[in-house]
């Protein structure tokens, strides 16, 4: 069988998914409820048409040149049941609680195979106004935050895995923080795999913080199953006005599930928006990181720190759009790759015309530990305005050798020595987490992983 | 027993000869320096002592405390005892001055099988080494080097070999860019550390860091031997008359 005839029989199981999940199109302006929950009415429109797109846009094969690295087609010949609700084994208060994080006080939001599950969700006290659940509620709770936000951002006309999330989308992470309102505790969103079959999950998650709120979110995955899992996650940010927010994506779910996380992030006047996407393992895991701060003096920082070993693919891709002027972005990657693993980085900066006085840095550094281990750096900058200062950069390389005979000189193992060192150079990346519960917690894991 | 033995060593780096016989021996508690225009070879003989690994030895061999030094690991050799001051010191971005020195002690005090110092122990013996070479304190705050001037890097060398303590010390080049007050600081804190079990074996290029520390014997290396020893005067004669006055003695024998 050739590679098209794979990819058409990929696709045709998804259609055949959604003929099965959605039914008959429906009638004119009739909604349609959808597992039980509240009609949809705000996602409801795009679905079919969205699945349209995706049929004629397809599992994006490796003749993409957006996709050249990572092997998408080749992680979905496994076999995946499209989840759309369906029963769902109780992962009990014991499994949910060691997903949770040593010393952090937190509104845990759990979702259990991309679905809010309220029973082991923690959410507590909230500022008045300020709502954190499943997005499938708030449909019914917040549909005017739905009908303005939901869709606006992440573009299934565009994008296929982002056409198939939409096709689908039923539930997620849901929160909205209304204006001038700041939410101390950070959010912690711990997606729960559980399941004793291959699924692909579509977990949509839509976070809007109003003007001049202040939040802080992080999201880990713990995976309780014994099964493989593909992730097709679908996150829409909305930023308002001086609203300071900061996500942290920790990807850790274990070499067996494959994850492609796409985050669409819009940013209004004056905001400040800190990413951190840190990645250990996975089968493939590609993130895309799309940034539009579409109004003056808006800050944009993103950090990510990807440290597969085995045969784990991590393709970063990462898109800041400056349409408008006096914006400054920076962008630090970096990884360490061992055994067979490869990375990817794609950062693309584009400065439009009529924004000037951007200031747009951008940086990847990877070490590579092996020499199979393999490693794609693509930093891209676009620049229309004239009166900019950007910079972009990528090294790829081993360790220093003087710096591993210094230290051995000193008395520690190579061993020791090397692991001294890639965690300093990922200290560089976790220093910059400003939740310590969480920068704790993944500095533990970076010193495990090296072996100091 | 002599703690430092070398005999006839040649070494090479790919395939340019440059330790071509060289013969040392070092006693307890002895402070040899080794003089030597550029090129001589000084810094690759204290490359290879320390076990430097783009050094390939093609000849001869070296006994530390009666055991065959090149046979062990860059990490053994100093848990051994063998301490390289280097002449550019590493600047290590990230890796903490505290963390750095908590390990490489607890390392050496695990293999002689001592238990690891308290934390507190720890930071009283750090304050009072730093001390000893005018180290300001400030520094072990940050990383290994990074940043650091000079001859706060040079002193951090001295630092480190006062807290770990070695049997065999190896200075290579400690002086060069210090100037007279560091240099003093800096030979004050090694004769400091001048002990009947310790021996120093100091690379240097001028003569000015012997005014402070007064070695037992010097030295001259000229293209990969030793070409000539003597006492501390061989210094001050090699000061005034160069190094052109070796190599045309040597030459015309």
């Amino acid at each position: 069988m050739s590679n098209s005839d794979k990819t058409t029989s990929l696709e045709a199981s998804f259609v055949d998914a959604f003929e099965a999940y959605a039914g008959k199109p429906p009638p004119a302006n009739a909604p349609m409820p959808v597992n039980g929950l509240a009609p949809l009415n705000a996602m409801q429109g795009f679905r079919r048409q969205a699945m349209e797109r995706f049929r004629e846009l397809g599992i994006p094969s490796r003749k993409n040149e957006a996709w050249k690295y990572t092997h998408i087609p080749e992680a979905l010949a496994r076999g995946f049941a499209v989840f759309t609700g369906g029963s769902i084994p109780d992962p009990g208060a014991a499994e949910t609680a060691q997903c949770a994080l040593a010393g952090l006080d937190a509104h845990i939001v759990v979702l259990v195979n991309g679905r809010f599950a309220s029973e082991h969700s923690l959410i507590g006290n909230l500022p008045e106004g300020v709502a954190i659940g499943g997005l499938g509620t708030a449909a019914s709770t917040h549909p005017d935050i739905l009908r303005n936000h939901f869709g606006r951002y992440a573009s299934w006309e565009e994008e296929s895995f982002t056409a198939l999330n939409t096709a689908f989308a039923s539930d997620g992470l849901f929160v909205y923080v209304p204006k001038g309102k700041v939410i101390e505790k950070p959010i912690h969103v711990i997606n729960l795999q559980k399941t004793n079959e291959r699924l692909f999950l579509q977990p949509r998650h839509l976070l809007v913080f109003e003007g001049n709120t202040q939040a802080k979110i992080i999201d880990t995955s713990c995976a309780l199953t014994g099964d493989a899992t593909f992730t097709n996650a679908v996150t829409e940010t909305f930023v308002g006005e001086r609203a300071m927010v900061e996500m942290y994506l920790v990807q850790d779910p274990g070499n067996d599930h494959a994850v492609v996380s796409t985050t669409h992030v819009y940013q209004d006047a004056a905001s400040t928006f800190t990413a951190a996407t840190v990645t250990f393992t996975g089968a493939v895991v590609r993130n895309n990181l799309n940034v539009l701060p579409n109004a003056p003096h808006c800050e944009t920082h993103l950090y990510g720190l990807f440290l597969p070993s085995g045969a784990t693919q991590v393709d970063n891709r990462t898109l800041v759009d400056h349409a408008q002027p006096d914006c400054v972005s920076n962008e630090l990657y970096k990884g360490v790759l061992n055994d067979r693993a490869s990375g990817v980085f794609n950062g693309k900066v584009f400065v439009r015309q009529d924004a000037q006085r951007i200031n747009a840095f951008q940086e990847n550094k990877t070490i590579v530990l092996t020499n199979e281990a393999t490693m794609n750096a693509k930093p891209e900058l676009e620049i229309y305005a004239d009166d900019v200062k950007c910079s972009h950069g990528a090294t790829t390389g081993q360790l220093d050798p003087e710096a591993l005979f210094y230290l051995r000189s000193r008395g520690m193992t190579k061993q020791q020595a090397q692991g001294m060192l890639l965690h300093a150079f990922a200290g560089d990346i976790l220093n910059r987490i400003s939740i310590e519960p969480l920068r704790r917690m993944l500095d533990e894991r970076v010193t495990r992983l090296f072996g100091e | 027993m002599a703690i430092l033995q070398i005999n006839n060593l040649h070494a090479r780096i790919e395939e340019q000869n440059i330790l071509k016989g060289v013969d040392l021996t070092v006693a307890a508690g002895e402070v040899h320096a080794i003089m030597g225009p550029n090129g001589s070879g000084k810094s690759t003989l204290a490359s290879v002592l320390a076990g430097r690994e783009e050094f390939e030895v093609t000849d001869g061999n070296v006994l530390y405390e009666g055991q065959d030094l090149l046979e062990m690991e860059p990490d053994e050799r100093a848990l051994e005892g063998v301490f390289l001051a280097f002449q550019y010191p590493v600047e290590l971005p990230g890796v903490s001055m505290n963390n750095f020195l908590r390990q490489a002690l607890n390392q050496q005090r695990e293999y002689r099988g001592e238990e690891p110092l308290s934390a507190g122990a720890f930071l009283k013996r750090m304050k009072q080494c730093a001390a000893f070479v005018d180290l300001d304190p400030q520094l072990m705050s940050r990383a290994v080097n990074d940043g650091f001037s000079g001859g706060e890097k040079k002193r951090n060398e001295i630092f480190q070999l006062a807290m770990l303590e070695p049997r065999l010390a190896i200075l290579d080049e400690t002086d060069s860019g210090l100037d007279i007050d560091a240099l003093r600081t800096v030979a004050d804190g090694v004769n400091a550390l001048r002990r009947n079990d310790r021996s120093f074996v100091v690379i240097t290029h001028y003569q000015r860091l012997l005014d402070y520390i007064i070695p037992d014997a010097v030295h001259v290396m000229v293209d990969g031997r030793i070409v000539r020893s003597g006492g501390k005067e061989l210094a001050l004669d090699l000061e005034e008359k160069g190094y052109d006055w070796i190599r045309e003695e040597t030459v015309a024998v």
